[in-house]
């Protein structure tokens, strides 16, 4: 006789132990520790902390060692956990201009001051498998320097002074908080850039490459991507006055884009802006890209139907967390779903043949 | 602050119980640090208040600030979060997935509960307090002092019809339904019946046109009933509710009307001719034989035939 | 009675708030029924269901309007330790609390919008007695019909005529707890 299919809970205590099996690998095999990702595998988890909206190196390292190195699910693994935290308070807004810079640099202008900077970067590396790595050859020493304090005001402050870059207006605004009210459109812009800050790397990536390639080209310069640390301060009501809780590291991209004018308004070049955690620099430069594409109604351009700049489709698409549980929920049993349509099928074939039939005996 | 160096830029937050593992270590047995019920009060406090204006507005779609929950979006985190927000202490919870306790998914959402909330759980509908579903109400009547919680993937009944949601807000704002009804003819034009077979659009109380969630039509008729029904869609961040004794009229026309549909067999292993039914292929030819998709009524009733015999 | 703004929280916030969110949801969804909510307290006048009401509901996002003898100095420090609610006009609250008289005219608060009728303000009215006669109710989550003793029907009338615009109410009275959505149809008993 038939029995039902039983056996979930076993079949779910059984998968996650092997599960666990594999995460670890083979034994015979040094184990990873959450250190060794956190200081050898940072571009990994500065995307983990990005996507994640969450700045622990730790915690990220931690996830992608869970997750058995899939980002998407280790920013996840955080998402979730920082998702029912209680808040103590905000932060003041972070000065990127006082930046502690590893890295800087500008496509606009040649030199400018505070110098380029180029940093720790893959850009001029040519891109051979490099088999010393793999035999554990010990790495050399870089060759060190005193630290440059020469400050580096923003590139775009320069094309300001002469009016030669659109204004941004400074704003006392709260900025909405997209983690705790549910998304509402027309989106303003600090909502967008939460949006696009957190959204997935490559569909952010694709958004921008689309614009470049002329579904809503908006002509960008890099007029300068910075990378470093800048401290983070609080206001203490207690104390009346704010104190420094610690530093993060950012990439901040600002976008020098086609510049836009008219009759009664001089041209000015005009902006998109890219902020996110960590060394991230592509998401940044994408950012800034989708940013720009985005801003079409504001600046009074064309709306020419390219999907960057669409703000509802690219702000529902972009987050990959709810991008994956929605895809990979197919997976669940729809067997109930899917017998209804059967059943439907079933009865419209029943009902074109018994037609059919009826016009073959009419003729 | 959990991990002692670390912070948040957006927002400072702290750790649970000075805490730095990840969601996982709940999963691990150490729901202590948890909050009863996973969520924490302000978290709980926004979906009630969700809550309570879905009831006051029967069928429209109250946003809500959904959180990223230790499951994945698409999995039940809407009704997970809802069940969340109503569990008392001394509920008892029954989860189901396609109208089967033991589905896997309905297997971890219920561990999850025990383990966070520490509530006692049932496979029995007349027992259960809470009932949390996908894709089917049970069989057995509910009950006024049940909840239904439904998980709900896509709320929006016009959204495949309209993917904006900024249009399907006004068409709701302005009662303006004739694209819902547009789409049925055309499929009376060309299948000479409605092809919708589940997640069938439903008017509630005269007003509000509202997804029944991916439910068999079959199950459409149940939805007047004495129980109250919850809907959650987490990663659309909806919620949306029927208040008990509220009308539900599933969209037709005169000449079309609506039909709840099912197999027209009776179950192989209870008899049952009233229920929904699953199709199962037994063997290699194809062999095919009908099962009641709601386990609990076909176990009630197979024990009750036994004692008879 | 006297009573400093620290007590009258929940003893066991999480368990004491989600029995009493499940009272308030089950008064909601069946208009006219009875319940009890306790486990909260504050200053006179504020009747213990609608302090457990407040302690459930409300915190620092939700604006909240004190009306008439509720607008006290005690009453404030209670709901500026307890829920840290900022106090607003009627026309800004989401929540209101005061007896039928002193909360008038209903005018004044959010009613909703056309695409978001949720917006619209919950009142919390405190009333000398609840009992199940009186106005007839008819509506969703009503079998049949209930009773409830309103402190008069046309207002609850014309709320519910602009419908899915409106207000949602609730009433308390020591530790007993009803309500009232915009969707039902009361009548003069």
């Amino acid at each position: 006789m038939y029995v039902a299919v039983k056996g979930g809970e076993r079949a779910i205590d059984n998968a996650h132990g092997w599960l666990a099996e594999e995460r670890r690998g083979d034994r015979d095999v040094a184990e990873l520790s959450v250190a060794q990702i956190r200081e050898q595998m940072a571009l990994a988890v500065n995307r983990v902390m990005a996507e994640g909206s969450l700045y622990d190196p730790d915690l990220a390292a931690l996830a992608i060692k869970q997750a058995r190195g899939d980002l998407i699910e280790a920013i996840f693994l955080i998402r979730a956990y920082r998702t029912t935290l209680p808040r103590i308070g905000a932060s003041r807004p972070v000065d990127t201009g006082a930046m502690r810079c590893d890295r800087r640099i500008s496509a606009t202008f040649k030199d400018a001051p505070g110098g380029q900077v180029l940093g720790p970067t893959f850009d001029y590396t040519h891109r051979l498998l490099d088999f010393l790595l793999e035999a554990g050859a010990e790495v050399p020493e870089a060759e060190t320097d005193e630290a440059d304090m020469v400050p580096k005001p923003r590139i775009t402050e320069y094309l300001g002074r002469d009016g030669l870059i659109e204004a941004e207006a400074d704003s006392d605004a709260e900025p909405p908080d997209m983690t705790r009210a549910p998304m509402a459109y027309p989106a303003d812009r600090a909502l967008r850039l939460q949006a696009l800050t957190r959204g997935d790397e490559g569909f952010v990536l694709g958004m921008a490459y689309s614009t470049q390639r002329g579904y809503g080209r908006n002509h960008p310069f890099v007029g300068e991507l910075r990378i470093g640390a800048v401290p983070v301060e609080m206001e203490v009501p207690e104390l009346g006055f704010a104190i420094e809780i610690g530093e993060v590291v950012l990439t901040e991209c600002e976008s020098v884009n086609q510049f836009a004018g008219s009759k009664t308004e001089p041209a000015q070049f005009t902006r998109g802006y890219g902020l996110v955690f960590g060394q991230t620099e592509r998401k940044a430069i994408s950012m800034a890209l989708c940013d720009r594409a985005l801003r079409w109604e504001e600046l009074g351009e064309e709306n020419v139907g390219a999907p960057a700049q669409d703000a509802e489709f690219v702000l529902s698409h972009a987050d990959n967390i709810q991008a994956t549980g929605f895809l990979e929920h197919i997976k669940l049993p729809h067997y109930v779903d899917f017998q209804s349509e059967l059943e439907l099928v079933r009865k419209l074939r029943r009902e074109a043949g018994a037609a059919d039939a009826h016009a073959e005996a009419a003729e | 602050m959990s991990g002692g160096s670390s912070s948040a830029v957006a927002g400072v937050v702290a750790g649970p119980a000075g805490t730095t593992e990840g969601s996982s270590a709940m999963m691990d047995g150490q729901a202590e640090a948890y909050n009863f019920a996973y969520l924490d009060e302000e978290t709980k406090r926004m979906i009630r208040r969700a809550l309570l204006k879905a009831v006051a507005i029967p069928g429209y779609q109250v946003p809500f600030a959904s959180r990223e929950m230790p499951m994945p979006y698409g999995w039940g985190t809407g009704g997970v979060q809802l069940t969340a927000a109503c569990l008392r202490p001394d509920d008892t919870l029954k989860v189901i997935d396609q109208g089967a306790d033991d589905t896997t998914n309905a297997v971890s959402i219920r561990r999850f509960f025990q383990r966070t909330a520490d509530v006692a759980v049932t496979e029995r509908t007349a027992e259960a307090t809470v009932i949390q579903t996908r894709h089917r109400i049970p069989e057995t009547p509910l009950r006024e002092d049940q909840i239904l919680v439904y998980q709900v993937p896509i709320p929006e009944p016009m959204r495949f019809l309209e993917p904006r949601e900024t249009e399907t807000r006004k068409m709701h704002a302005l009662e303006e339904y004739g694209l819902m009804h547009v789409k049925l003819y055309e499929d009376i034009a060309r299948h000479g019946h409605i092809a919708t077979s589940y997640a069938y659009p439903v008017k509630v109380e005269g007003r509000y046109v509202m997804d029944p969630s991916p439910i068999p039509k079959f199950d459409n008729p149940k939805m007047e009933m004495a129980a109250l029904q919850l809907f959650g869609a987490g990663r659309e961040q909806r919620i949306y509710a029927i208040p008990p004794h509220t009308r539900v009229v599933s969209l037709d026309f005169e000449d079309h009307p609506f039909e709840a549909s099912k197999a027209d067999q009776a179950c192989a292993l209870c008899g049952a001719e009233d229920s929904y039914l699953d199709e199962v292929i037994t063997d290699d030819a194809g062999t095919r034989m009908y099962v009641c998709s709601d386990t609990d009524y076909c176990g009630t009733r197979q024990a009750a035939g036994e004692e008879a015999r | 009675m006297t009573q400093d703004a620290l007590s009258g929280g929940f003893a066991d916030p999480a368990r004491a708030a989600a029995e009493a969110f499940r009272a308030s949801l089950d008064a909601l969804a069946r208009p006219g029924t009875i319940h009890r909510a306790s486990g909260g307290s504050g200053p006179a006048p504020l009747s213990p269901a609608a302090a457990t009401l407040l302690l459930t509901l409300c915190d620092a996002g939700t604006p909240l309007h004190l009306a008439g003898d509720h607008d006290t100095a005690d009453i404030r420090a209670w709901v500026a330790f307890h829920l840290g609610a900022p106090l607003v006009a009627p026309g800004a609250a989401q929540f209101a609390l005061g007896t039928w008289q002193a909360l008038g005219p209903l005018g004044a608060y959010p009613q909703g919008e056309s695409e978001y009728p949720d917006r619209s303000a919950t009142l919390i009215v405190e009333c000398g007695a609840l009992e199940a006669r009186g106005s007839r109710l008819t509506g969703p989550g009503i079998a049949t019909e209930a009773r409830l003793s309103l402190p008069e029907t046309e207002a609850f009338r014309a709320n519910a005529a602009r419908f899915p615009l409106g207000l949602d109410f609730f009433f308390c009275a020591g530790d007993r707890l009803a309500a009232l959505p915009r969707t039902t149809r009361v009548e003069a008993g």
